[in-house]
């Protein structure tokens, strides 16, 4: 076995062993059971104190989603105008300018929404203010906000029937005091001494060897860089995220930040098993997502490792695999589980420049971001795989004879109805933001705006329909990767996407939340022989098998005129 | 009169299902189904655009678009269909019960008591009619004096008279059947046209069909894929003009009919009226659809054990005297109890009794006063008149009596009893003036093949329990002899209603079946009750359904019927939407394929050309229907395996099957296709 494949088995090796036993941990820190953290006590009384938060106090699921909304809506409207006047506020010491209304409308949603979509390059658009007390306090919340909507799941099914689903600043601010801050404080001191640049100074310059003064931006971005991977928010300090020397200096590095973006994910589906005492329910949908996981790990290094056939054509040997835009330090197998797993999971930040890849690898890129669920990001992936589950419990309660029940509660018309909803919203943004875009393309190239829409694309064809389709996939997942090669800083792309980044995120977490807590207030019904186990490996492929036909139904045309015309026009 | 014939398809009713499905046309009755109301959409969009391709063939030639119109028609006109026949078929078999009532004189008891004939369309409830020897019963009614046998096999199918009377548990008869003997008043208890079998016929016929909770669900979910497609392929516009592919009108229909789900659309409501058919050709009665879905639900199974897990009654088998009496004293007082006890267990015991001994006092002494049983004392007998005070008894009811006066209790007699208990009999103590003589024992005749379903019911995750009115000792004898899973024993009418209670405050479905009036508030209790048409009004009112069979095995019929209704509806949603993957691969390529060459690689079936790969698509889609409406309306087959494995089993067959056949179904209609083309 080659080398290059061994570090990707080692990464994904150590992974497991700090994703496992993390959720373990995290079942018991929420549901309020004697952990070691538990000496940070007194300064989160101290913050609960400060703002005037009783944490004794109990929320349904309607309470809970309205703070969420709430404190989200603050973050929105500052966040905005900070963008806007960045220029004015202090440490900025390359003197950056303040972002445009519809940059500064896009990117702060993004950033709120855990997407991080960046229609902005970090060393001109952003100054070390608006990165620290914006973008990297936003990565802090916003992954917050998800695992602490993700709790209130899970604390429905916990007892039998209940409307008492616990506090959300609770489980917000633990979120962060336990999870999300210690984890930071680690990754980040590793990436330090990896050479991660720590200092508040302006950019750097050198002479290099031909002679060419070279001006270097940095920035405190070690801290940045860990957040943006453990939040799964994915948002690069440098405008070519991972693949920037700086961000990601070496293999090493590399391997830290991919497994930093996965761990809490995975652990978060072991924190639902034991949180609802169903260990095996965890380790079924472990087993489905890693399923799934695979089935788009091993074709993309296939794919990227086998070379691109039109330099095949060449007679030029790619013994290393298709290297146009990635990076020599990491190499094809390491990118492609790198671009696997920032697009399986919410993170989107990127080590190559995934534009570049195999038509096929951008088609199971965009797949992952379609079916947004296995292992998913900082909670709302176990939320995403929550609505598979119910659509999956309805048809197949329907297919053993029994009125759907999951976890010892009735599926009923309601239940249906929101996951239906939720379940389609997802392709509809997607196809109707990129039909938008097509059009405007096709029958308005030449319109009279900033930036033309005929000069968006890079590349023509099928390519460019790519493009338009991974950007607003990208955004409907809120997983903040670009295919880049798209011009996308222009008032239709920031205002579009930045439409389908809040429709992407709020209804997705409210849905399943709103399920869980319609669910938890029915009578409990207790198991029988009729009853169908939902931590069965029989139900676990059921629900597979919905996400695979719910994504293949809606995106098939789509894909088709996109990865899938280029690959046979390619391979022909 | 029982019309059980299984042909699907009967001549007659074919010619109506036809006409209706012409009639469902209507967009005002379409619109009950958001799938098919859509194809309608499609189909009408397809005739303007086939009249359009006279005079312009923009849109591809007439010949092509007109058959794509005609498939579509076809596909709407098959899903009515499908409906259609599900109505005939149960408003046939709900007639055929109906038939029997229609336009019988009524001899009408006027108040002033004069009678007067009367047709029983013109009766109204509260009305009293008279029925002798030879009369037809004209409509449903309570027996308010009387007694006669009377034969219900009009309704029933079994030959054997029963006896109706007066008071009791009995005391309901049926329009439709016939008195054999005797007289009877009866009051009108429903008036015509409100009768449940009129309600059933209602609720067939779909004018005030209402869709039972777990369609409405399905049906949300099914909307649901319809807009995703909608959206599919009003976005596939944009896209194609981007890649310069235009793209006819009728091809985005194709698309759009060949991926909603209308095979599960087009059946959604025959599957539901054929189930309530499946109950009714069981012979039960039901009042609304929700009751059959709920009965698929259904944990717990409260079922009487006389009649039930036993056949018919106990029977006397052993006079046991205790020491210091004879025999012949004692066998003696047995018989005087049972003069006048008009019950079975009385009546063997006279039997038993005459059996052993030729001679017998045939009547009580002149001047007797008998005490009748009731729930509470739950012992009888008689006083004579030279003061001998004979009571017959429950063990613990009559040592009461025996201890009450003063008396000793014998200690072999409570020993005979609990041997007797312990042996599944029931012993039955008598006393004489207040004091206890012997033990009686009534042995249970178990039915046979009984256990074998309670054994197929637990493996539905269904628990058994029986419901006795015999001490907690003979209760669990017969229990583990018959394989139930639990019991009540020494039942009073509100033990049953309580067990319910806890049952269903643990989150359970509780279902009973019952026939008297102090079972109607555990019949209204229970998630499904089933009420015996035999039993008194107020039962029937309180249940849910009721059996015309008076068979109360026939709760395990209808819970299979409720599930088996669930399962047909899972499987075809998912063979539908399995379905999906097929067409994709028939018509996309087909799309694409002449801007796009490359893509002819999708094209794994080969079709013929573009236009027969959509023809084939939408054909296959449309024949799909009524190839299914069999399974729809037979139901697909329920097997007590186990929930998981039952879902492998029929993800195997629905789901595999689902994607595999209409790539089999498609490759073969395109051949057809491309030779006649």
């Amino acid at each position: 076995m080659n080398t290059e494949l061994l570090g990707i088995i080692a990464t994904y090796a150590i992974t497991l062993l700090i994703g496992i036993p993390l959720g373990i941990y995290l079942a018991k820190m929420f549901a309020g059971e004697k952990v070691w953290t538990d000496f940070l006590k007194p300064l989160e009384k101290g913050i609960y104190k400060l703002s005037g938060i009783n944490p004794e106090e109990s929320m349904n699921w309607k309470q809970h989603m309205k703070a969420l909304l709430m404190i989200n809506m603050v973050w929105l409207v500052y966040g905005f105008f900070a963008l806007l006047y960045q220029d004015k506020l202090p440490l900025n010491p390359d003197g950056n300018l303040g972002q445009s209304p519809d940059l500064a409308f896009n990117s702060i949603i993004s950033f709120v929404v855990n997407c991080n979509l960046q229609h902005y390059s970090g060393e001109t658009g952003a100054t070390y203010f608006t990165q620290h007390f914006v973008f990297m306090f936003l990565q802090f919340v916003s992954a917050a906000t998800g695992i602490a909507a993700a709790v209130v799941l899970f604390k429905a099914f916990r007892d039998k029937t209940t409307t008492n689903l616990g506090n959300f600043w609770v489980f917000f601010t633990c979120s962060i005091t336990r999870l999300l801050l210690p984890l930071s404080i680690v990754v980040a001191t590793i990436l330090a001494f990896n050479g991660t640049p720590t200092s508040y100074e302006g950019k750097d310059q050198f002479i290099s060897l031909q002679g060419d003064t070279v001006q270097v931006s940095r920035g405190p971005a070690a801290g940045f860089v860990a957040i943006k991977h453990l939040g799964t928010n994915g948002g690069g300090w440098f405008g070519a995220n991972g693949a920037h020397p700086l961000e990601n200096p070496n293999y090493l590095s590399n391997m830290v930040e991919v497994i930093s973006q996965v761990i809490i994910p995975i652990a978060m589906v072991f924190a639902f098993g034991y949180f609802i005492r169903r260990k095996k329910m965890a380790w079924v949908i472990f087993g489905i997502m890693t399923l799934g996981m695979m089935l788009l790990l091993v074709p993309t290094v296939i794919s990227e490792t086998g070379g691109s056939p039109n330099i095949a054509k060449m007679g030029v040997s790619q013994l290393t695999g298709a290297m146009e835009g990635k990076e020599v330090r990491f190499g094809a197998t390491a990118t492609a589980y790198w671009s696997t797993v920032t697009t399986i999971i919410s993170t989107g930040s990127i080590n190559s420049m995934h534009d570049s890849a195999m038509p096929l690898t951008g088609m199971y890129q965009l797949i992952a971001m379609m079916m947004n669920c296995f292992y998913g990001g900082c909670g709302v992936g176990i939320l995403n795989y929550f609505i598979f589950i119910i659509i999956a419990v309805f048809i197949s309660g329907l297919m053993v004879g029994r009125t759907p029940e999951f976890l010892g509660h009735k599926v009923e018309a309601r239940e249906v109805k929101i996951a239906s909803i939720i379940a389609l919203l997802h392709p509809f943004i997607i196809l109707v933001g990129t039909a938008l875009a097509a059009y405007t393309v096709t029958n308005f190239p030449d319109a009279d705006w900033l930036v033309k829409p005929a000069s968006w694309l890079n590349n023509p064809g099928f390519h460019g329909f790519s493009e338009m389709l991974y950007e607003t996939t990208s955004a409907a997942a809120n997983n903040g990767s670009g295919f880049e090669g798209l011009g996308d800083n222009n008032m239709f792309w920031n205002v579009m996407t930045g439409f389908v980044l809040l429709l992407g995120r709020f209804l997705p977490i409210i849905g399943p939340v709103a399920i869980a807590g319609l669910l938890a207030s029915k009578k409990y019904i207790p198991e029988s022989a009729g009853t169908l186990k939902t931590d069965t490996l029989t139900f676990g492929v059921m629900t597979f098998v919905v996400i695979v036909i719910i994504a293949a139904l809606a995106f098939f045309p789509a894909l088709t005129l996109g990865p899938l015309a280029e690959h046979f026009s390619m391979i022909k | 009169m029982k019309n059980k014939s299984n042909i699907l398809f009967e001549p007659a009713l074919v010619n109506t299902a036809l006409r209706q499905s012409f009639i469902k046309l209507d967009p005002r009755l379409m619109i009950r189904n958001p799938v098919m109301f859509t194809v309608e959409i499609g189909t009408f969009v397809m005739l303007v655009v086939t009249i359009y391709s006279i005079s312009n063939s923009s849109q591809g030639s007439f010949g092509y678009n007109f058959v794509v119109f005609l498939v579509l028609l076809l596909t709407v006109l098959f899903a009515n269909f499908a409906e259609a026949i599900a109505e005939a078929r149960g408003k046939a078999q709900a007639d055929s019960l109906r038939k029997t009532r229609e336009e019988t004189p009524a001899k009408v008891v006027l108040s002033d008591g004069t009678i007067e004939i009367r047709s029983s369309n013109q009766l109204k409830k509260g009305d009293v009619f008279f029925c002798e020897t030879g009369d037809t019963i004209p409509t449903d009614g309570e027996i308010i004096s009387g007694i006669a046998t009377i034969d219900e096999s009009a309704i029933t199918g079994e030959s054997a008279p029963v006896i109706r009377e007066s008071g009791g548990d009995k005391s309901s008869v049926t329009g439709g059947t016939k008195v054999l003997s005797d007289r009877i008043k009866v009051q009108v208890s429903t008036a015509p046209g409100e009768s449940f079998l009129d309600k059933m016929i209602a609720l067939v016929e779909g004018a005030s069909r209402q869709k039972t909770p777990n369609e409405i669900a399905l049906t949300i979910l099914l909307a649901g894929f319809t807009l995703v497609f909608i959206i599919v392929c009003i976005t596939l516009k944009p896209f194609a003009d981007y890649s310069n592919t235009p793209i006819t009108i009728a091809s985005f229909i194709a698309l759009f009919v060949c991926l909603i789900p209308t095979t599960i659309g087009g059946l959604l409501s025959a599957i539901g009226i054929a189930g309530m058919d499946r109950a009714l050709r069981a012979n039960v009665i039901t009042k609304s659809g929700k009751a059959v879905e709920t009965a698929g639900d259904i944990d717990v199974l409260l079922l009487d054990k006389t009649g039930t897990i036993t056949i018919g009654n106990r029977k006397a088998t052993n006079f046991y005297p205790t020491a210091g009496i004879i025999i012949k004293s004692f066998t003696d007082a047995c018989v005087l109890s049972s003069l006048a006890d008009e019950t079975p267990e009385g009546k063997s015991i006279i039997e038993l009794a005459a059996a052993q001994d030729s001679k017998l006092i045939t009547s009580p002494p002149e001047g007797s006063k008998f005490i009748k049983f009731t729930a509470e004392t739950r012992s009888s007998g008689l006083d004579t008149p030279d003061g001998r005070r004979i009571r017959k008894g429950a063990f613990d009811s009559i040592r009461n009596i025996v201890l009450a006066a003063g008396n000793p209790f014998p200690m072999d007699i409570e020993e005979q009893v609990k041997r007797i208990a312990s042996n599944g009999g029931t012993p039955l103590v008598v006393s004489e003036n207040e004091q206890a003589l012997g033990v009686i024992e009534l042995q249970d005749i178990i039915k046979p093949g009984i256990s074998e379903r309670f054994e197929r019911l637990r493996k539905m995750g269904v628990k058994t329990v029986m419901v006795t009115g015999d001490n907690p000792l003979t209760a669990k004898f017969i229990a583990e002899k018959a394989g139930v899973d639990d019991f009540i024993a020494e039942a009073k009418p509100e033990d049953k209603m309580n067990y319910i209670k806890e049952e269903q405050a643990l989150g359970k479905l509780v279902a009973m079946m019952g026939d008297g009036t102090n079972d109607a508030p555990a019949l209204a209790q229970a998630d499904v009750g089933v009420a015996m048409n035999s039993g008194t009004q107020a039962a029937k009112e309180a249940g849910n359904m009721v059996d015309l069979d008076n068979d109360p095995t026939k709760l395990i019929e209808i819970v299979e019927i409720g599930k088996q209704l669930l399962i047909t509806r899972g499987t075809l949603t998912t063979f539908s939407i399995a379905n999906d993957v097929a067409k994709y691969f028939a018509i996309v390529p087909a799309l694409f394929i002449v801007s796009i060459p490359a893509l002819r690689s999708l094209n794994i079936m080969n079709l013929h050309s573009p236009e027969t790969a959509i023809l084939s698509a939408v054909i296959f889609n449309a024949i799909v229907i009524p190839l299914l409406i069999p399974v729809a309306l037979r139901g697909v087959s329920y097997k007590p395996i186990g929930a998981s494995a039952l879902l492998r089993r029929n993800l195997l067959i629905y789901g595999i099957g689902g994607v595999i056949a209409p790539f089999i179904g498609i490759k073969l209609i395109d051949m057809v296709i491309s030779l006649m083309a």
